[in-house]
Order: structure tokens, then C-alpha cells, then sequence
């Protein structure tokens, strides 16, 4: 409560610099009639000032909140009598802390409070008192001398507008680094883990080896369970899957995309192209037992008519159904790309007498291919991606085929057994998972790095 | 001197600003719209873009071994009424055309015709150049590889090479042919246009301003070029320069707000013109 009001106070600070650096930067100019003397617009003395009262100050609130509990906590625990803290656990340290604090704020504590507790309350009440004064003091006092530090600086010929815009500038970059630092941050800790995987087992056995079981041993005399990390089946069975959902969803999406943007009337684009975005907006896990219950179960009784032996966990059923997951990603991708082909094209092809088929087929797909080649690979990374549909429809035998009909499984579908359950952080198996999501990561990284370079190449011919 | 400024002063000073907005009443044509030997003959042709009613009962024929040249103010229509002769304003979902064209005396705006032999019939090069992203070479023989007018590459190479000729691009495109035609520049892409159309040897051509991007040496290229194709067909072009309407046509139409105010031979346009509007327009007292 009281760090909103502070917030308040300081943001009212602000507004008072504002107008103060502003006015002082017209009067200095010798009123309204010499702003042509100053050297930016007076606002940006304004803002100048205002940005001086408010950031160290603002920085300092947030300092403050980050640290305050830490050190009253760090006091209060030496505070205590040595011999009640030397031989407890960690834990038990915190639960006596937190005994403490709900002691002092009137909460319910675990049990009855000793004399030593209660002085201690009596201490972090006292202490968080001095800290929250403390803070106002600071906090305005900092507002304040940046305030005027800020004010007497203002001159006629003071650059205030490139000072203000490289604060700005600094602002949006510390905000963007923070997104940038995140992802960094996840890439590291999958590749770190999975360095710590590869010293277990070797890189080339996990890239080449042909054999996936990641059962290790729990007791040493345990049989038959030493664990086999060889990851080409999961990436054939990826791959295989993949395969079939582009085999469903480009052709299916590309000539929903062609008939919509060249042949359908204006009423029926407008009604059809929303329908189709539904699509996307399934959750996969509805996509998921649509495959499981639904299309398995009709792939092996339509197999079996057809004397096919078709295992009821089939590639074919989960690919297929991902490929319908995906038509409208690539249907609207390649719209927008049809789209986006001039008229005068269609227009110069029209007038030497070319049909609508030829004009399509000659001129707009080819103009478009380079788009529709980025929309395409952007839905494979997506295939390779995808996980719900395969965990449940793919099964987890991990068969090193190439036939539909049976029953494979993905990296994904693997990642997720490796991780669901109850196991040891630092086993084999589960950073198996990181090592997986490391290749998975690469393998997407690539597709998207080469779809975006081929979308931007696209886009520079009618820019 | 003087007193040719004088003629033009008194004869257009009787020209109220009422004539120069959109609510003027419009008494028909001057002049004669027919042709002496007509290949395609528009009669009463209106077109709306929505509500915008772009050109309006315009009646106009295109004669064997003629160029009629369209001239006019920005806006008034001219693209419009060109669109119309080879329906390309059927690309267009707001344009709505009414009134009569005949193609050798079989209408054109009949809506069971097929416009895929009319536009093979009746070529056209647009006011912006409009090169497909393929090679030179290419853009060049998509229309006879779609007519299936040639069946061997060397006839085709041919081809190509004299239609860039007679567009006066060959010297500066016959070493990059397989480079794309949207990199070529302005000027080179509008005559690029204009080899990729008579490479389908159309019967009537339509051009809309095929020199505005070009300078003078290629305008002459141009203008020669289509002195030639009246030997065997006919033409009608939109242009914005007197002098050019003046060398290549032998009728010109000057169109104001979307009428046809005057149609007539090009010198007695230009020198004896009916209405203080196409006056004031050939000498340069407004447009
Ligand atoms: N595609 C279109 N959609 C809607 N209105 C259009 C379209 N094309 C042209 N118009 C309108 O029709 C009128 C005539 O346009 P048009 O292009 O025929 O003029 P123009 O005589 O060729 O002019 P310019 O000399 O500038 O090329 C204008 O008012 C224009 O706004
Ligand atoms: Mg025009």
C-alpha cells in the first residue's frame, strides 16, 4: 500500500518537474517570444527534468523492494540466539522465520511463541517500521536532488532533446534485452543440461545410435535395463509424421488458399476464410483424442477391409490428423501471399489473353512460391513441434520404420514420458529430455531461420 | 502572333468556372465519332465505379489502319473508356459497364462472351508498367508460349528478339535476358511492356501513355513503331503530350469529366477545334 503511495508521490514529482524544467527553460529564454533561442522545444526541458526527478528515484523504490525483506530476514535470523539456529535445517530456519513475521502482523504462527520469538516480532515490527520511513526519506530525497541537479543545469543552449531521446532509447533497449535475455537464458540452461548429458552418454551414440529404450538400472542388480540413448528412431518418427501432415495439410491448404483468393466471390470469402481460422483455433488436445478415438480406431477397421494390418497407435492417424491441424496455417499463410501479388500482374497477364488457370498457375504461383516456400517450412517446424496429437495418438514405441502403418514415436512424445513421472533431476533419462529438446530446438530454429530469410526475400520484390 | 493569342483569348473567355466542375449539362459529341472503316464501334457506353459514374454515353469508333488518340484531363476517364475495349474492367469488382461495343461487328460486352480470344484479339500496355517477376526473356514469350504460337526455342528466340527490336530495347537488354524484368528501369520497363504485347501480335492495340517514362530518342522508337503497326492494325493510345496525339493519330478524342466533348480529324482538333473546352485544352490554357 504504502509503495503504491510512494509510486503516486513519485509520478506527482514528475508532473512537478515537468512543468518546472518547462518553465524554467522559458524564462531562461527570456519568455514565450525567445523559444527560437533555446535549442530543443521546451518540453523536452521539461521532460528533461522531469526524467531526473523520477528514474533514480524510481530505480532506488525498486532496489529497495527487491532487497528490503532479505536483509531484515538476514538480521532478524542473527538476531537470533545461536544456540536456537546452529543445528536446524535450513527449512526449519525459514518456518521459524515466518513464525516470526506472522507473529508480528497478527497472523496464526505454528505454535506457541516463546519469549525469544516474541522479542524477536517486537525486533522486525520496530525494524520494518524504521525501513518504511527509511525508504520515504530516500526515495523523495533522490527525486528531489535529481530534481535540482537537473534544474540548475538548464541553459539556453542545453541539449535537452538528445538527452531526453537517448534515455528513451535506453528504456526500449533495457526493455527488449530483457526479452532477448530470457530466451537466452532457456537456450543456455537446455544446452548446459544437455552437456551434462553427453558426458554420460557419448554425442555420436545419442545422434547415430539406432536403438531408444531410456530405462536405466534403479537398483544395481537390476537385469536387462541399462538404457539405450540412440535418437535416429525418434527423429525418423518425427520426421515420418511430419511428412504425412504435410503431405495432408500443403496441397489441401495451398489450393484452399488458391480457390479462395482467385475464384471465390467476395460473400463467400467472407464467410469461409473466418471458418477456416476456426480450424486454428482448436486446442490441440481436442485434435488429440479426435486422433486417438476417432481416427485410429477407423484407420485399423478400414485396414483390416482391406486385409492391411494397421497398428491402432499408426503414424498415418496421427500425421493425418496433424495435417488437418495445420491446413489453415498454411492456407491463410499462402492467402496472404496470393494476396499480396499485385493486380497489374494478373492485369498483364489478363490482357495478352491468358486464362484465369494459366495466369495462376504462371504467374501468381510462381510470383507467390518464394512466400508459400517460407509458409510451408514455418508449418513443418510446426509439425516438428507439435506434441499433444502425438502423445496421444502416436503411441511410444520407438520403431525405426518407414511404413505408416505402424506404430512409431516423436522426440516430443518422448521428452514428455522422459519427464513426466517421478525420477531423479540429474538421471540420464530425464537429461536425455534437454539433450532431445536441444536437436528439437535446432532442427526448428533452422526451418524458421531459412523461412524468414526466404518470406524477406519475397517480400523486397514489390517493396 | 498576337492575334491567334487574341482569337484564343476572346474564344475562351466566355468559359464559365461552372464548366469546369462535374454538374455542367452535356448536349452530345462534336464532331464525327464514326470511322471510315470500323473495326470496333462503342456505342452509349457508361461506366460507374460504385456510384462514381466514371465516363458517361460515350460513343466512339476505331477504324482499319487508324490511330485514335485520346487526350484529356487527368481523371476524366480515358484509361475507363480503354478498359472497356478489351473488358479488362472486368478485373475490377466495383466497375460496372452498360452500352454497346462491337469488335468487328460482334459485341463485345455480351456477358456469354469468351474474353480470353477478345483480349488475345485486343492487346493492351498499361499507364504503369506492369513486368511479370520473371526474366526479360520470359516476360517476353509468355504470350506466344500460352497461344502456343511458336513450338521451337529458336522460333521463339526469334521472336523475342524482334519484338524487343521494334520496342527499341533490344541494344540494351540483349545481354541480360535471363535477368528479371522488374529490375530494369522505368523507362525500359514500360517498352518492355510494349514488346511483350505486340509479341502477341494483337489486331487493335490500346496503349495508356506507353512514352510517359520514356525520353525522347525511345518515344521516337515508339511513335515509329506504331506508325508501322497501322499498316495492319489498328490503335488507340492515351497520351498526355499534344505534340505526340498530333504526330501518330489521324483522329483525336478529347474527353473532359468522363464525356467525349470532340472527337475529329487530329489537325482540325488541334487547329480548328468546336468547343471552347478542347480550345482551351490543345492550347494549354488548363489540363
Ligand atoms: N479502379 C477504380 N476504382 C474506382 N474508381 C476508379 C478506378 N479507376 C478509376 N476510377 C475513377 O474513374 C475516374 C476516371 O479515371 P481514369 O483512370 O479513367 O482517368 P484518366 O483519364 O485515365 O486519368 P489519368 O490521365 O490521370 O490517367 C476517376 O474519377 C477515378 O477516380
Ligand atoms: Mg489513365
Amino acid at each position: 500500500m504504502s509503495q503504491t503511495l510512494l509510486l503516486v508521490v513519485i509520478l506527482a514529482a514528475m508532473a512537478l518537474a515537468f512543468q518546472l524544467g518547462r518553465g524554467r527553460a522559458i524564462r531562461t529564454a527570456g519568455g514565450p517570444t525567445g523559444i527560437k533561442h533555446l535549442h530543443s522545444l521546451p518540453a523536452y526541458y521539461g521532460w528533461y527534468v522531469a526524467i531526473w526527478a523520477g528514474l533514480p528515484a524510481l530505480l532506488l523504490l525498486l532496489a529497495w523492494i527487491g532487497l528490503e525483506e532479505r536483509v531484515i530476514t538476514a538480521l532478524l535470523v542473527q538476531g537470533l540466539p545461536a544456540e536456537m539456529t546452529q543445528d536446524l535445517s535450513e527449512g526449519r530456519v525459514g518456518l521459524l522465520v515466518n513464525d516470526i513475521k506472522n507473529l508480528a502482523t497478527g497472523g496464526i504462527t505454528s505454535g506457541d511463541a516463546t519469549p525469544v520469538v516474541q522479542a524477536a516480532a517486537e525486533r522486525y515490527r520496530r525494524w520494518t517500521g524504521i525501513a518504511d520511513a527509511a525508504r520515504w526519506v530516500l526515495v523523495l530525497a533522490v527525486a528531489l536532488a535529481g530534481l535540482s541537479v537537473a534544474w540548475w543545469r538548464l541553459a539556453p543552449d542545453f541539449r535537452a532533446r538528445n538527452r531526453v531521446e537517448s534515455t528513451v532509447l535506453g528504456i526500449l533497449v533495457l526493455f527488449s534485452s530483457i526479452a532477448i535475455l530470457t530466451t537466452l537464458g532457456i537456450v543456455l540452461s537446455v544446452l548446459f543440461e544437455s552437456l551434462r548429458f553427453f558426458q554420460r552418454v557419448p554425442w555420436t551414440e545419442f545422434l547415430f545410435g539406432t536403438e531408444w529404450s531410456p530405462q536405466i538400472a534403479l537398483r544395481a542388480d537390476q537385469v536387462g535395463a541399462t538404457g539405450a540413448f540412440g535418437a535416429v528412431p525418434l527423429f525418423t518418427g518425427t520426421l515420418l509424421i511430419s511428412a504425412i501432415a504435410m503431405l495432408i495439410a500443403v496441397p489441401i491448404g495451398l489450393l484452399s488458399a488458391v480457390y479462395l483468393s482467385e475464384y471465390a466471390s467476395r460473400r463467400l470469402r467472407a464467410w469461409s476464410k473466418p471458418t477456416l481460422e476456426v480450424l486454428a483455433g482448436i486446442p490441440t488436445v481436442v485434435y488429440g483424442f479426435f486422433a486417438a478415438l476417432t481416427v485410429a480406431p477407423f484407420m485399423r477397421e478400414l485396414g483390416e477391409s482391406m486385409g492391411l494390418d494397421v497398428a491402432s497407435e499408426s503414424a498415418l492417424a496421427a500425421g493425418a490428423v496433424m495435417g488437418i491441424m495445420i491446413i489453415p496455417f498454411v492456407s491463410s499463410l499462402s492467402d496472404d501471399v496470393i494476396n499480396a501479388v499485385p493486380q497489374s500482374l494478373r492485369d498483364g497477364s489478363y490482357a495478352l489473353g491468358a486464362t484465369q488457370s494459366e495466369t495462376i498457375r504462371r504467374v501468381i504461383l510462381p510470383a507467390a512460391l518464394p512466400g508459400i516456400v517460407g509458409g510451408v517450412l514455418l508449418a513443418i517446424s510446426r509439425a516438428i513441434g507439435e506434441t499433444m496429437i502425438v502423445v496421444m495418438a502416436a503411441g511410444l514405441a520407438a520403431n525405426l520404420t518407414a511404413n505408416p502403418l505402424e506404430s512409431v514415436t516423436t522426440v516430443t512424445v518422448q521428452i514428455v514420458t522422459l519427464l513426466t513421472g517421478d525420477q531423479e533431476f540429474d538421471s540420464a533419462k530425464t537429461l536425455a529430455a534437454f539433450a532431445l529438446g536441444l536437436t528439437l530446438f535446432a532442427v526448428t530454429l533452422t526451418l524458421n531461420v531459412i523461412a524468414l530469410h526466404i518470406v524477406r526475400k519475397y517480400r523486397e520484390q514489390y517493396e | 502572333m498576337n492575334t491567334t493569342a487574341e482569337a484564343i483569348e476572346t474564344s475562351t473567355a466566355n468559359l464559365k468556372a461552372s464548366d469546369f466542375d462535374g454538374d455542367r449539362t452535356f448536349e452530345g459529341t462534336l464532331g464525327d465519332i464514326t470511322a471510315a472503316e470500323a473495326r470496333m464501334e462503342c456505342r452509349q457506353v457508361n461506366v460507374w465505379y460504385d456510384d462514381n459514374h466514371a465516363i458517361r454515353e460515350v460513343s466512339l469508333d476505331i477504324g482499319k489502319h487508324e490511330v485514335v488518340s485520346m487526350i484529356g484531363p487527368s481523371g476524366c476517364g480515358k484509361s475507363t473508356f480503354l478498359r472497356c475495349l478489351n473488358r479488362m474492367n472486368d478485373t475490377i469488382p466495383a466497375a460496372k459497364v452498360t452500352g454497346s461495343i462491337k469488335l468487328d461487328g460482334r459485341e463485345v460486352l455480351d456477358r456469354g462472351i469468351d474474353v480470353v480470344p477478345l483480349r488475345a484479339q485486343v492487346g493492351m500496355v498499361f499507364q504503369k508498367p506492369n513486368p511479370f517477376p520473371k526474366s526479360v526473356y520470359e516476360n517476353i514469350a509468355y504470350g506466344p508460349r500460352i497461344h502456343g504460337l511458336t513450338n521451337h526455342r529458336e522460333e521463339l528466340d526469334e521472336l523475342v528478339e524482334t519484338s524487343l527490336k521494334r520496342a527499341g530495347l533490344w541494344e540494351e537488354v540483349k545481354d541480360r535476358l535471363e535477368q528479371p524484368g522488374t529490375g530494369l528501369s522505368g523507362g525500359q520497363q514500360q517498352r518492355l511492356c510494349i514488346a511483350r504485347t505486340i509479341a502477341v501480335s494483337p489486331e487493335v492495340i490500346l496503349m495508356d501513355e506507353p512514352c510517359s517514362a520514356l525520353d525522347p530518342i525511345a518515344t521516337a522508337v515508339i511513335e515509329e513503331l506504331i506508325a508501322e503497326l497501322r499498316q495492319e492494325y489498328s490503335i488507340a493510345i492515351v497520351t498526355h503530350s499534344m505534340q505526340q496525339a498530333a504526330r501518330v493519330s489521324q483522329r483525336t478524342a478529347y474527353f473532359h469529366l468522363g464525356d467525349l466533348l470532340e472527337v475529329g480529324a487530329t489537325g482540325q482538333i488541334f487547329e480548328d477545334p468546336q468547343h471552347n473546352l478542347t480550345r482551351a485544352y490543345v492550347t494549354g490554357r488548363f489540363g
